[in-house]
């Protein structure tokens, strides 16, 4: 993985020092609260209802133990022991004092980590598919070019203060893992026919109050040309965004509201102007970045065979084991969503636990999905079975990836305070219903995502099960979704019908579930159901 | 662009105004985009957040001044037009005018700002730290810096 040089060393430290004065003056008086919140924002620090929040950046969700190792002392010394993975692969910890805030960053540019632009109205830290560099269908690692554009959007001078934040996403297979089209800015790697590498361009996408999915811009946009037209993107949207509402401010809304075609076209012209200017980086810094990424020295002559003879075992084996490219090894998903617990939490202790599993087995990666799962990316098959008794010992062995209770919920009413409505409650009802291992198996995957407020930090509109949680006359209340989607064939969830009280709605998951199984042809998913038939089925076995 | 390397504080009205250049300060002030097009002697020109900077682009050969206005610190718009203006070939003065914070400061001298009349005086102290907390940057922008990439490939310099 990529590791700094002392110019990258010497921006991080730049910023603790930078974030250290500007907080000093805060608590001097000599600034606003109005002026410091978009100076702390932009350095991954929000105030939430009971304490501040620190968003902490992990590159395109990539790891290494000592990392991680350090994210547990943080949570020991200055959290409360445990951290939250969130659904853009970073890492939250929710009861931050503001005073200690320069000294976190201080010990994360130990180890070459920062909260640079994780908030406000920014440029975001750059996702990728968490398989990168180990998936069996990707044409390349994506990685690289992430890391490429994350130095060239760090204190971008020009887009330092964005009409609203600016999410970016990189993925290099067929298969989309990453969710790239519900990005303001979705980039999928592909080679044209002379074997020239490139980018389809999918601009536009977002989720929260008015979702939109992404359309492609472009086909192909050369590899050097990429930072260029990211800047045209950028500069059509810094200066013909709305600025008198917030919330309409999102690219999405100037796309929705130019049109894709015109869009497009300002784009365009924005983008032969700044090609000239001569800003893109050369292959020589591009090699030296993929350097970092080459893969790692994989064994050669492994054997393809697991002992399947524990059964336990042979389920978290079947439902939490990725194919990887190099023959005898395995992708091991780790979930984080045990069926009582807080869907994207983990212990100090935990994380100890999966530092050293990652150091032993697997060549001291692993990464964060944006499901709020881990990922160990190269482990032997060979040394499963050790991996799945480390983690089972420390709590982290649910066999339920992308079942029914892997759940995607944001931190809702329990600590944010946008939200209308509390979603970890929700999130566990539902785990709990669906607790049985083999009910959970047999509805294969499904994926149920929970937004406490229509700022859709759960993802609700990509949920092949949807839940919204809003305030109705002071009570809370859940809106139920069908049919949305983050994959290749990205769509959006469309609401069912009325609402439900926390009760309600877990009666009726229940019920679109048991319609789903009632229904469903050989082979199908829930997702694959719903579109054969459509909506109006599941309304009346939801309704009656 | 005349350019120099420490901040002169000057007293072109009695308003605040920190002056990054060595030439005379325009006299003149500053008249709307619409009212400079009507006016062909005017020489001194100020673009809202709204404007298109664009449309002073055939016309910049006699324009000494643009202020560039930010009606909130969080309007961004002004960014972009100081850097369409350098990117046109401008080198007259460019001033950032209105809500302008000093931690902003450091962003807009790289966009091709360089004067400041803010609506609230910007403390020294703080200028000079803000300006030379960072030692490199990543990326091109209206200013000479040299990006890191440049500087980790020396051998691309002459060739």
């Amino acid at each position: 993985m990529y590791k700094y040089d002392h110019y990258d060393q010497a921006m991080v430290d730049a910023r603790v020092a930078d974030f250290r004065d500007q907080t000093r003056r805060r608590i001097a008086g000599q600034m606003t609260d109005d002026q410091f919140k978009p100076l702390r924002l932009k350095n991954g620090l929000y105030l939430q209802l009971h304490a501040y929040m620190l968003r902490i950046a992990i590159p395109y969700g990539t790891l290494d133990s000592r990392q991680l190792r350090k994210l547990a002392h943080i949570a020991r010394t200055y959290d409360r022991g445990y951290g939250h993975f969130t659904t853009r692969q970073n890492l939250q910890f929710h009861w931050i004092k503001l005073e200690q805030a320069p000294d976190i960053l201080a010990e994360l540019a130990e180890v070459e980590m920062h909260c640079i632009q994780t908030s406000g109205e920014s440029i975001r830290n750059i996702s990728a598919d968490h398989y990168a560099g180990a998936a069996a269908d990707e044409i390349m690692d994506p990685r690289p070019w992430a890391e490429m554009l994350r130095q060239m959007t760090s204190f971008h001078p020009e887009f330092s203060y964005l009409p609203r934040k600016f999410k970016i996403c990189v993925i290099a297979a067929e298969e989309d893992r990453a969710a790239m089209r519900w990005h303001d800015f979705g980039l999928r790697i592909v080679k044209n026919e002379a074997g020239e590498v490139g980018f389809e361009v999918y601009p536009g996408g977002g989720m929260g109050r008015t979702p939109f999915i992404a359309y492609k811009s472009a086909d192909f946009v050369p590899q050097h040309q990429i930072f260029s037209y990211l800047q045209a993107v950028l500069r059509v949207w810094n200066r013909h965004a709305r600025r008198d509402n917030i919330h309409k401010q999102r690219m999405k809304i100037l796309v929705h509201e130019l049109g894709e075609e015109e869009f497009t076209r300002q784009v365009e012209e924005a983008f032969e102007h700044i090609l000239r200017l001569g800003t893109d980086f050369p292959q020589a810094e591009y090699d030296r970045i993929a350097a970092y990424f080459e893969p790692p020295a994989f064994e050669t002559g492994l054997r393809d065979e697991i002992d399947r003879s524990d059964p336990d075992f042979a389920v978290w084996l079947d439902q939490n084991v990725a194919a990887h490219k190099a023959p005898g090894y395995a992708i091991a998903n780790i979930s984080l969503k045990p069926i009582r617990g807080i869907g994207g939490d983990i212990t100090a202790e935990q994380m100890e636990v999966v530092a050293d599993l990652a150091e032993r087995y697997s060549f001291d990666e692993l990464r964060v999905a944006h499901t709020q799962n881990l990922v160990l990316p190269h482990v032997r098959k060979q040394d499963l079975y050790a991996v799945w008794q480390a983690l089972r010992g420390a709590g982290l062995a649910d066999a339920n990836l992308d079942l029914v209770t892997d759940i995607i919920a944001c931190p809702g009413l329990d600590y944010c305070s946008l939200a209308n409505a509390r979603s970890i409650p929700v999130a566990q009802k539902i785990a709990e219903r669906f607790a049985d291992p083999a009910r959970q198996h047999d509805l294969g995957e499904l994926k149920i995502k929970i937004s406490g407020c229509i700022n859709a930090c759960g993802h609700h509109h990509a949920g092949h099960i949807g839940i919204l949680g809003v305030d109705r006359k002071g009570t809370e209340n859940y809106q139920l979704l069908l049919g949305g989607s983050g994959d290749e064939h990205t769509t959006q969830a469309k609401i069912t019908g009325p609402g439900f009280d926390e009760d309600g709605i877990v009666d009726a998951v229940e019920r679109a579930v048991e319609h789903y199984r009632t229904i469903r042809e050989s082979g199908e998913r829930f997702i694959d159901t719903y579109r054969r038939v459509g909506m109006d089925g599941f309304k009346e076995a939801i309704y009656g | 662009m005349a350019e120099s390397g420490n901040p002169l504080p000057q007293a072109a009205s009695e308003a605040y105004y920190l002056r990054f250049r060595d030439d005379v300060p325009a006299d003149e002030p500053a008249v709307s985009l619409d009212s400079f097009f009507e006016q062909p002697n005017a020489v001194s020109v100020r673009i809202e957040a709204g404007d298109d900077p664009e449309r002073l682009i055939p016309h910049l050969s006699r324009v000494t001044l643009v202020e560039v206005d930010f009606p909130k610190f969080r309007d961004g718009r002004g960014f972009s037009t100081a850097r369409i203006l350098r990117e046109a070939g401008y080198t007259g003065e460019i001033k950032a005018t209105g809500d302008v914070l000093v931690d902003l400061v450091y962003f807009m001298r790289r966009c091709g700002f360089d004067s400041f009349a803010p609506d609230v005086a910007i403390d020294p102290a703080v200028l000079e730290d803000a300006l030379s907390r960072y030692p490199y940057v990543y990326q091109h922008a209206a200013d000479d810096a040299v990006p890191i990439w440049q500087l980790r490939h020396p051998e691309l310099a002459n060739g």
